[in-house]
């Protein structure tokens, strides 16, 4: 019997780790892996993940959802409700290879799929709307499916264990992106659990989290207005919506998005020159209830970037480095340098300073 | 000497191996994140190359340690004596809670650098920052003192938010152009006299002799003192007192 959030709580970390190719040039999961290894005790065991950004081109069109499923049951159904809005151009298991630590595994599916016309016509929505709005009925109410992964050309790839075992597990060697971020888990408030690791993820936009949000319940009952569900039993899911919500459908740049959820302090704001102290004040108020307050650094992945950011405190460690035209972010720098030892440049971001990369035309490979 | 190569060996190992060894020179090469060395040792001289991990000397009683390339989190945690050289920068909480000793990081230091640093009788811990700070430089800070030289900032304030909120004890010096606006009320600011300049000066010798640079110059310029403000501390304890 799961848990939930308030049921269970178990005391720690985490560690987070990311790789960013802004020239597009693809590479495979192995030094991401290699990355998060030294980072061992900032996990308990208990959640890893991965996303890799470009590693499907040869779908790069179709949306690609990753399903755990509990039960044959579970997966028959779901997989109506998939065909019954969405032409499967594949499917197929995703291939894992066994591992003596990672146990206890769902049945795990992936699908490559773009929405029926005639469905996507008559619900009037956008095809991201239409899609997402899907998945988040189906995580919502079909028991024993979770649908932990739905954008194009992207993949998010997650298990309970420690990283290194869940990469080795999923065989990322055999995948080849532009962008990978990874996560080691300590759960802190929430049980472990395949679909509590992170990233968590919505269309492409994917967010690995170190922290503990203490906004988290005043952040929920906000955006559960706005057509999302809770459903994942951890705090970091709330932040991969508001990044969705405030980004795709109000369209904010990701640099607001930073200054929405990473608001800084009043006192600081007064600080600034009238124009910025004026934007600040404005996005401050204008989503009051999408601050997050508490420890946390994250990575949030998208289609085409990355951004790295610290709350407004800066309770979590984080730093950056950049060699050519690679940036990796890491909790740890020692998780940097074991993948690479010479570095251009290396700096800890400030507070709330978000560090934005994107590939070099525009988010186009 | 002795060398030990860290490599990716487990950090409990590694701890393991140099305690085993009974050589008070040890080198260790190539660390990547391992937590904890040094902890607690005395009359030992650490040279370390690579990244060490968090909790680089917590406790440390005594030994030197001397880091070439950059430290990560709560360097020197709650150290009670010796030294801790970094030829780079130090993550957050660097010197948190020290009572006694000395680190000195030729680079910046990031959040939170010496928060709780007390002194305790013949104890007086110290922190010399070469360049800047991160904010909550130290906050709720009760004795030692914090230096930091500014270097590469242009005479500009070289911390950042929320500098010394809570002190109470203790000295934060801070080398810049213009005596620094909008600190938290428990700080009071003071362009450095003689007597105080004279009283940090040898660390500014220090810091030269182990990073080079040009102490004199270095000495010659502009200091402010922020120390505990009298009318603004904590006057109600929830101790009795008759």
């Amino acid at each position: 019997m799961l848990q939930k959030e308030g049921q269970v709580r178990i005391p720690a970390g985490c560690a987070i780790s990311g790789i960013f190719h802004k020239d597009g040039t693809r590479e495979t999961g192995e030094r991401i892996i290699a990355s998060i290894r030294p980072m061992h005790d900032r996990s308990n065991g208990l959640g890893g993940g991965f996303a890799g950004y470009g590693i499907y081109p040869e779908y790069a069109d179709y949306y690609a959802f990753h399903v755990f499923y509990d039960t044959p049951e579970a997966k028959a159904a779901c997989e109506k409700e998939i065909e019954h809005h969405f032409d499967i151009v594949d499917l197929s298991k995703i291939p894992t290879r066994r591992h003596p630590r990672i146990t206890d595994e769902p049945m795990i599916w992936r699908y490559f799929v773009t929405p029926l016309h005639t469905k996507l016509t008559s619900s009037q929505l956008d095809e991201r709307e239409f899609t997402s709005r899907f998945v988040i009925r189906i995580n919502h109410t079909l028991d024993g499916a979770y649908i932990f992964s739905s954008g194009k050309n992207m993949g998010v790839f997650k298990a309970s264990g420690f990283p290194e075992d869940v990469g080795e597990y999923y065989m990322l060697e055999n995948y080849e992106a532009y962008s990978w971020t990874c996560h080691g888990r300590y759960p802190t408030n929430t049980p472990g659990w395949w679909g509590g690791a992170h990233p968590f993820a919505l269309l492409s936009t994917t967010v690995v989290h170190n922290g503990e949000i203490s906004s988290y319940d005043a952040n929920r009952r906000f955006i559960e207005m706005f057509g999302y569900s809770c459903d994942l039993l951890t705090d970091t899911e709330v932040i991969t919506y508001i990044v969705d919500y405030l980004g795709r459908k109000l369209g904010l740049t990701y640099r607001e998005i930073a200054n929405v959820i990473a608001a800084p302090f009043w006192s600081t704001i007064e600080k600034q020159a009238p124009t910025e102290c004026e934007r600040l004040t404005y996005l401050r108020n204008a989503f009051a209830s999408l601050l997050v307050t508490g420890p946390f650094s994250i990575l949030v992945g998208y289609t085409g970037g990355l951004m790295a950011l610290n709350d407004r405190l800066k309770l979590r460690s984080m730093v950056v480095g950049e060699k050519g035209d690679t940036v990796y972010i890491a909790s740890e720098e020692c998780a940097i340098r074991a993948i690479e030892p010479t570095l251009d440049r290396i700096w800890a971001p400030r507070g709330g300073e978000p560090v934005i990369v994107n590939l070099h035309d525009g988010g186009k490979q | 000497m002795t060398t030990a190569h860290a490599n990716l060996t487990y950090y409990k190992e590694l701890n393991e191996q140099l305690r085993q060894i009974d050589d008070t020179e040890i080198t260790i090469e190539n660390a990547v994140g391992q937590r904890y060395l040094g902890c607690g040792s005395s009359g030992k001289t650490l040279t370390i190359h690579g990244t060490p991990g968090n909790g680089l000397g917590q406790y440390l009683n005594g030994s030197t340690i001397e880091v070439f390339g950059n430290a990560q989190e709560a360097v020197g945690d709650t150290m009670n004596d010796g030294d801790i050289i970094i030829h780079g920068s130090a993550g957050d909480v660097c010197g948190y809670g020290m009572r006694g000793g000395r680190i000195f990081i030729q680079g910046d230091c990031g959040y939170r650098g010496g928060i709780h640093m007390k002194a305790y009788q013949d104890h007086f811990p110290v922190v010399v920052i070469g360049g800047r700070a991160g904010s909550f430089l130290g906050e709720y800070q009760a004795g030692g003192l914090i230096l930091v030289l500014g270097i590469g900032q242009d005479g500009a304030f070289p911390a950042g938010n929320f500098c010394g909120t809570g002190m109470h004890g203790g000295k934060i010096v801070l080398r810049c152009d213009q005596a620094p606006a909008g600190l938290p009320r428990q700080v009071l600011v003071n362009e450095a006299s003689p007597e105080e300049a004279a009283s940090f000066a040898p660390y500014i010798d220090d810091f030269c002799r182990l990073f080079g640079g040009d102490a004199a110059a270095l000495k010659a310029q502009k200091y402010y003192v922020l120390s505990p403000n009298p009318e603004a501390g904590y006057h109600q304890l929830y101790t009795y007192e008759s």
